[in-house]
């Protein structure tokens, strides 16, 4: 058994990012996750000499975060909202060059400068796009303090492995939120191979590297998008992550990631406890998102409720799963209000009451 | 016969395509100062025996596809960022040399707070930066250093400070920044130039090492197509109303004591 603490959301993968042998973080403060680039200024590079810098905006540092990606370094970026807004050209460039490194969204309220309330408004962002052209991020939504941390090492693993950004998107409650987290070991830094596509300087051995988003050429760019499609469908087929809830026997599912999916799990259990058969989808992999689970739950059960902290984003990706079946219905609070258990257990009897 | 054969022996070679530079048929117009710059600038890598630790960040502009020519490690940045990039590069690589190459869109327009703030860091890169008064890839647009009065595609009238503000010496302000090791304006529109220009891009080069601040390389060069010139005109022109403004020289240079404390 690791190391237990109590910590802060933000704290726990600012702590995990340091023990997962991270090279280097490049930030700017926004609420709320500054206590990140805070805790990585403090611990970091007198604890294993890694690189942290505040950048003078999240325009660069996505920028020195794709420079330093670009060398094989192990990179890490975190920001809240309006400041992924502003990643989102570097974001675009980081997937078109494929380049592997760990990008964070502690989500507040928006849109605009909005509130710094914990929210969910930035799912069509993180899962549909967000900057353009043809590309995917990996994107995991902790729902806990542990998975703030255990997703940083995994994020990491998997950018590397696909040679893809991957994005947590975590709401400014996980951020803020203290819970005990168990801690991996520090890993070494240093020890990874250098990957052979890297930037670090051409030996006589090899032609020089070059790392690029540009193919002026027609042909040429379809065939980089042909492959970069053909590389999407593999980490589909891969790394799809869900957790299921008593959904064996329901007749009705709540599907809720993050902070929304502890308060879908109360309300199940509320509900339970009323004779109700409600079950709970919780997607941790918002992209690739879990079609198939909810696709085989909607062959049984009679109704979906998509619980998130906005208008209703991710109740399309329920609805195409769903694909017609039964109906689903969108339960939401904006503007960093957070509904409580007996409201969201109201809606779905109301709706229940309607199949 | 047998004399000519032995001249030939005795020939030695004055000079030939640096090894860091890629026998490639470069994109730029005939007459622009990019393939000079981007020839000068290899030489120094090559003579400075730095190609195998050397990384490169290309911009957006006329010489986005400067890692087609240069024959070293390469990352292309997005439109004004290159500096931003550079940063990333050389934090987690302080071992590497590394440099930027910029127009004057990307490293004063649109890329201005990245450029000040990486110089304001004293980031140990060489940051080369060609200025010729216009946005060439885009088709001859106004740029930060146009001259006043001087016509672009949207400055038909010609630049005009109360609407379009006045040209950017983003240079002079750069070299105030205590960041700064070496900030130097040098041309490539004579061959005089184009010497001098080398020598400083070799200091910039060499000085990294030192690991004391940015050095900053400025190059005026010309843009014969959208000025609308011939070759040999645009080099007149910019002797005649580019270097009036943007007078050539050092404007910071490390001292003696500087240096040999590296």
């Amino acid at each position: 058994m690791g190391e237990l603490r109590l910590m802060k959301g933000n704290e726990a993968l600012a702590e995990a990012a340091i023990r997962a042998g991270m090279d280097g973080y490049f930030g700017y403060p926004i609420t709320p996750q500054s206590e990140i680039l805070e805790y990585l200024t403090r611990e970091a590079y007198n604890r294993t000499q890694c690189t942290v810098l505040q950048a003078e905006s999240e325009i660069a540092s996505i920028n020195m975060v794709y420079g330093a990606a670009g060398t094989g370094a192990r990179v890490m970026t975190t920001s809240s909202s309006p400041g992924i807004s502003l990643m989102q050209e570097g974001i675009s460039y980081i997937a078109g060059a494929e380049l592997p490194c760990l990008l964070v969204n502690i989500n507040r309220g928006g849109p605009g400068l909005g509130t710094i309330q914990p929210s969910q408004g930035d799912y069509f962002q993180s899962v549909k796009g967000g900057g353009h052209g043809d590309y995917r991020l990996i994107v995991l939504a902790p729902a806990t303090v542990q998975e703030m941390a255990d997703f940083v090492l995994e994020g990491w693993e998997m950018a590397e492995k696909y040679r893809n950004p991957v994005l947590i998107l975590a709401d400014g409650a996980l951020g803020q939120m203290m819970e005990k987290v168990e801690l991996r070991e520090q890993q070494p830094r240093g020890t990874r191979p250098v990957p052979d596509w890297a930037t670090v300087g051409k030996t006589k051995d090899r032609e020089r590297n070059v790392i690029t988003s540009l193919f002026i050429k027609p042909e040429e760019m379809e065939q980089v998008n042909l492959r970069l499609q053909q590389k999407y469908k593999l980490i589909e087929s891969e790394i799809t992550r869900v957790e299921e809830l008593q959904t064996d026997d329901a007749d009705f599912v709540i599907v809720a990631y993050g902070l929304s999916a502890r308060i879908g799990s109360k309300v199940m259990e509320l509900l339970r406890d009323e004779g109700m058969k409600v079950g709970l989808i919780r997607p941790i992999s918002l992209w690739p998102y879990p079609y198939a689970t909810v696709s085989k739950a909607a062959e049984h059960v009679k109704g979906f409720l998509s619980l998130e902290l906005n208008a209703g984003q991710m109740v399309e990706d329920v609805r195409l799963a769903v694909n017609g079946r039964c109906p689903v219905g969108h339960y939401g609070r904006m503007g960093g209000i957070i509904p409580s258990p007996e409201e969201v257990a109201d809606v779905i009897k109301k709706m229940y009451s309607e199949l | 016969m047998q004399e000519i054969e032995h001249h030939y022996d005795e020939m030695d070679i004055v000079c030939e395509r640096p090894a860091a530079l890629l026998d490639t048929r470069m994109h730029y117009c005939p007459g622009c100062g990019h393939g000079v710059a981007h020839r000068i600038l290899m030489e120094a890598v090559e003579e400075l025996g730095l190609q195998e630790k050397t990384v490169g960040v290309a911009p957006v502009g006329c010489s986005v596809f400067a890692y087609h020519y240069m024959n070293v490690d390469m990352q292309e940045a997005a439109h004004g960022r290159a500096t931003a990039v550079a940063t990333g590069i050389k934090r987690t690589n302080p071992d590497k040399i590394v440099f930027t190459y910029q127009g004057d869109g990307d490293l004063a327009a649109i890329g201005t707070a990245e450029t000040l703030h990486t110089v304001n860091r004293g980031e140990n890169v060489l940051i080369v930066f060609i200025n010729n008064a216009i946005y060439g890839m885009t088709g001859g647009q106004m740029a930060p250093t146009t001259l006043v009065t001087q016509k672009t595609s949207t400055t038909p009238y010609g630049r005009e400070v109360p609407v379009m503000g006045n040209p950017l010496k983003i240079t002079e302000l750069l070299a105030q920044l205590p960041g700064a090791f070496f900030v130097t304006r040098q041309a490539v529109n004579t061959p005089a130039n184009v010497r001098k220009a080398k020598k400083a891009l070799l200091n910039g080069l060499k000085w990294q090492t030192l690991n004391k601040g940015t050095c900053f390389v400025e190059i005026v060069s010309n843009c014969p197509t959208n000025w609308g010139m011939k070759p040999v005109e645009s080099n007149k022109w910019l002797e005649e109303n580019m270097l009036p403004f943007y007078p050539l020289g050092d404007m910071k240079v490390p001292s003696k004591e500087e240096l040999e404390n590296g």
